[in-house]
């Protein structure tokens, strides 16, 4: 049989190729490489130019910049209600925390930042001394100083925090609780043991399979139940519960990828200088796979920055909520106040979570020195 | 001759003079932290048990499901199935466990179509529209979907006019804050004669595509096979029912008194929560879906277009097969995550099924058992899906030869 796809005949010359080099042509394969690429790159630059004008319109030019109260944001043609933002901004950072106490949160605040710095920039030393610090000592300080109630320092209660103040501590204990309890977890989901293997595999299985939704519901409404009667738990730490475990089912998988991207001659020749189980993982294997998942580390960090938004759903006034229960203020409800609430939360963010990815990004080319096309 | 070799299992290890001591067995150490493990977690449940039923006692109430046989009270603003304030708590949650498929379904669709393409624009060679998608992905993802859901509420569905003033396309579609009225299809007898030319059609697109395969092969020539059958597919359920007397007739939404009677509507909180939904959940299928064609070797694309496989052809007959590999399993969580993402409903109103559990809760008091079926459908659920796309999966795995 012969092949009769085979070509016996020349093809019909093409014709040479229009230059590839000087600015027209690298200007044309970059925004028209096809006649249906180029219409593309019109449609998609007259859009964005619309649309970045819209917003530019609405939150410079016709934005309202100083104003006592609602009036001038209320007429027609108003856009961007600046004033609210600025008359509320220290209510959602704080919350309802007391003005005169308000230096607590600020050392913590100061605390978790240096610390937290300390522990991302590659290039400050005494890793080990800051992430003990940050993990072990700083929850212990934030706790005494936000609450107190000890060493002569005036109690206040968790409902009235507020604001970033309590997005931050959802997130930052949602991520300090998770860590410890992912690993735990992830190392019981590998473990030989058949009953510890199967309680940590349906643990994280069941939690993964829930909406973090259903996770806070049932914080809120049966850990109070499970308690001992006549006890009835905090507000804020039925939520903190519920994000906990909810994350350290999460990082539990995150966890277990990097275990499983350790080589099995690490665990081998771990056991073969005789270091017992613990300490095969705690000075072998865990070292080497923590640091292949800090990225992911990251990543889930972000989720979860942006789930703590959930909680107030079931009431909690974190920083979404707060700027929310705002719009209703009399002195500020109007036309544009609700837009702006929501363009400044949106870019709060926004921030945030794409500064972390960006830093994520940045250790992963760090750890992953490969060689790429 | 045999050597032992420390590989070959047959033959036990020496063991140590002495014997190890029974403080230091695995084995030994093995069953017994399993032991204490068991033990841990059954007083943990008893002591849990004993206050929950001490707790139960003093509210008055008992475990059971036989409340969800009771009439639930309250209404849901939207149903698939019958549904009034009459029925039971059982039927309320049914009826948000099918709101919550309907969103779930309808969102994984939209999801994924905008998801390849803006996942494919990415990585085009035209900086715009690379440009585009890249902004669009890192503007959308890095904000949190309950405030989307709120902006998508608040910002665009609550402007929209009243019902009298309703926006109209073609007078029958309506806008307006009652949401998205559309005229709602009835079919008549005979109507199974536009599903019967759809069936012929698709077989025959099918038979014919088989056909052009084999000419392909035999003499090297490509039929345009879809665009021959698309439109084919489209217009034969037209077809039929032109030929059967046009059995169809629309029930078009009209104005009466301050609300439409007719037609079907999408209620506002169903459309926020759905284009937020699809909208957030598109840039992460976009991001899997560039991450799969990114990790398809340099080597395919350039060997495509060594046999001369335009840009098109390169991508749909190597490069997106090989793609699917490493997309699916990605793929499926991000479907889960939509399903679970679809229950942060409650946030604007929309009765799915973790609005129905909540309100049920409210109104019964029945916590534990709510929670414990929440949890069981959506973990059934996720389960569901999982599987699915793990037959997918299977079906689109590497062949090797």
């Amino acid at each position: 049989m012969s092949l009769s796809y085979v070509r016996t005949i020349d093809a019909p010359k093409l014709p040479a190729p229009t230059t590839t080099a000087g600015t027209w042509a690298k200007l044309r394969e970059r925004f028209a490489p096809t006649p249906l690429s180029g219409l593309g790159t019109l449609v998609i630059a007259v859009f964005l130019a619309w649309a970045i004008w819209s917003i530019f319109q609405w939150a410079i030019i016709d934005a309202v910049w100083t104003a006592p109260d609602r009036e001038p944001c209320n007429a027609p043609g108003a856009g961007a209600c600046w004033p609210f933002v600025q008359a509320k901004a220290l209510q959602w950072v704080y919350g309802f925390y007391p003005i005169e106490l308000r230096w607590r949160p600020n050392i913590v605040f100061l605390l978790g930042g240096l610390s937290l710095a300390g522990l991302l920039i590659p290039k400050i030393p005494f890793k080990g001394w800051n992430a003990l610090f940050f993990f072990l000592a700083f929850p212990i300080i934030a706790y005494v100083l936000l609450t107190g109630g000890r060493f002569g320092l005036e109690e206040v209660g968790t409902e009235q925090w507020g604001g970033l103040l309590v997005t931050l501590i959802v997130a930052i204990t949602g991520i300090v609780a998770s860590l410890p309890l992912g690993i735990l977890l992830a190392l019981g989901r590998r473990s030989k043991m058949p009953v510890v293997r199967t309680l940590c595999t349906g643990f994280i299985e069941i939690v993964r399979g829930v909406p973090l939704i259903t996770v806070l519901f049932m914080a809120s409404v049966m850990f109070p139940l499970f308690m001992p009667p006549g006890i009835n738990p905090d507000k804020l730490l039925k939520a903190l519960v519920g994000v906990g475990l909810f994350s350290a089912a999460y990082m539990a998988e995150v966890v277990r990828g990097g275990l499983q991207a350790i080589p099995k001659g690490q665990y081998e020749a771990s056991m073969a200088v005789g270091l017992s189980y613990w300490r095969m993982m705690l000075l072998v294997v865990m070292p080497q796979a923590l640091k292949v998942v800090i990225p992911g580390i990251v990543n889930s960090f972000i989720s979860l920055f942006k789930d703590t938004s959930l909680v107030s759903i079931i009431g909690i006034f974190d920083l979404f909520n707060i700027v929310q229960s705002g719009f209703n203020d009399a002195k500020w409800a109007s036309a544009q106040t609700g837009n702006t609430g929501y363009f400044a939360l949106a870019l709060i963010y926004w921030v945030f979570c794409f500064s972390m990815s960006r830093y994520s990004q940045f250790i992963e080319r760090r750890l992953n020195t490969s060689y790429t096309r | 001759m045999t050597v032992n070799t420390p590989h070959s299992k047959s033959v036990p290890p020496p063991a140590p003079a002495g014997g190890v001591s029974w403080f230091y067995d695995p084995k030994i150490r093995g069953y017994a932290s399993q032991i204490i493990v068991v033990a841990l977690l059954l007083w943990g449940l008893y002591v849990i048990i004993g206050n929950t039923q001490a707790n139960l006692t003093k509210l008055n109430q008992n475990f059971g499901f036989g409340f969800l046989t009771q009439a639930a009270g309250f209404d849901l603003s939207t149903s698939l199935i019958e549904y009034s304030s009459t029925s039971t708590y059982g039927r309320a949650i049914f009826a948000g466990l099918l709101n919550t498929i309907l969103v779930a379904v309808l969102g994984i669709i939209f999801a994924t179509i905008i998801g390849f393409l803006v996942g494919v624009m990415r990585l085009s060679k035209n900086r715009v529209v690379a440009g585009a998608a890249t902004l669009y992905i890192e503007l959308i993802r890095n904000v949190p979907l309950l405030l989307q859901i709120f902006m998508w509420y608040a910002l665009v569905l609550k402007p929209l006019p009243g019902v009298k003033d309703a926006h109209s396309l073609f007078g029958i579609v309506f806008l307006s804050k009652k949401g998205i009225v559309m005229p709602h299809p009835n079919f008549g007898p005979g109507a199974w004669a536009g599903l019967l030319f759809l069936v012929a059609a698709l077989v025959g697109t099918w038979l014919f595509r088989r056909r052009a395969r084999k000419l392909q092969d035999e003499t090297g020539k490509i039929t345009p096979v879809w665009l021959i059958s698309i439109p084919i597919i489209i217009l034969s359920p037209f077809i039929g029912l032109a030929l059967a007397g046009w059995p169809l007739a629309f029930d078009y939404p009209e104005l009466k008194g301050f609300n439409f009677s007719g037609g079907m509507t999408m209620v506002p909180e169903m459309a926020a929560l759905l284009i937020a939904l699809i909208v957030y959940s598109a840039t992460f299928i976009a991001e899997t879906v560039r991450s799969g064609i990114q990790a398809v070797s340099h080597g395919q694309s350039e060997a495509s277009s060594a046999l001369g496989l335009s840009r098109g052809r390169a991508l749909r007959l190597v490069i997106i097969p090989q793609a699917m590999r490493v997309i699916i399993p990605p793929l499926a969580s991000q479907y889960l995550n939509l399903t679970k993402n679809s229950s942060l409903a409650i946030a604007v109103g929309f009765p799915d099924l973790m609005y129905a559990g909540g309100t049920v809760n409210n109104q019964s008091g029945k916590a534990i058992e709510v929670v414990f079926i929440l949890m069981v459908v959506y973990l059934s659920l996720s389960l569901f899906t999982a599987a699915f796309m793990n037959w997918f999966n299977s079906r689109m795995k590497m062949v090797e030869r």
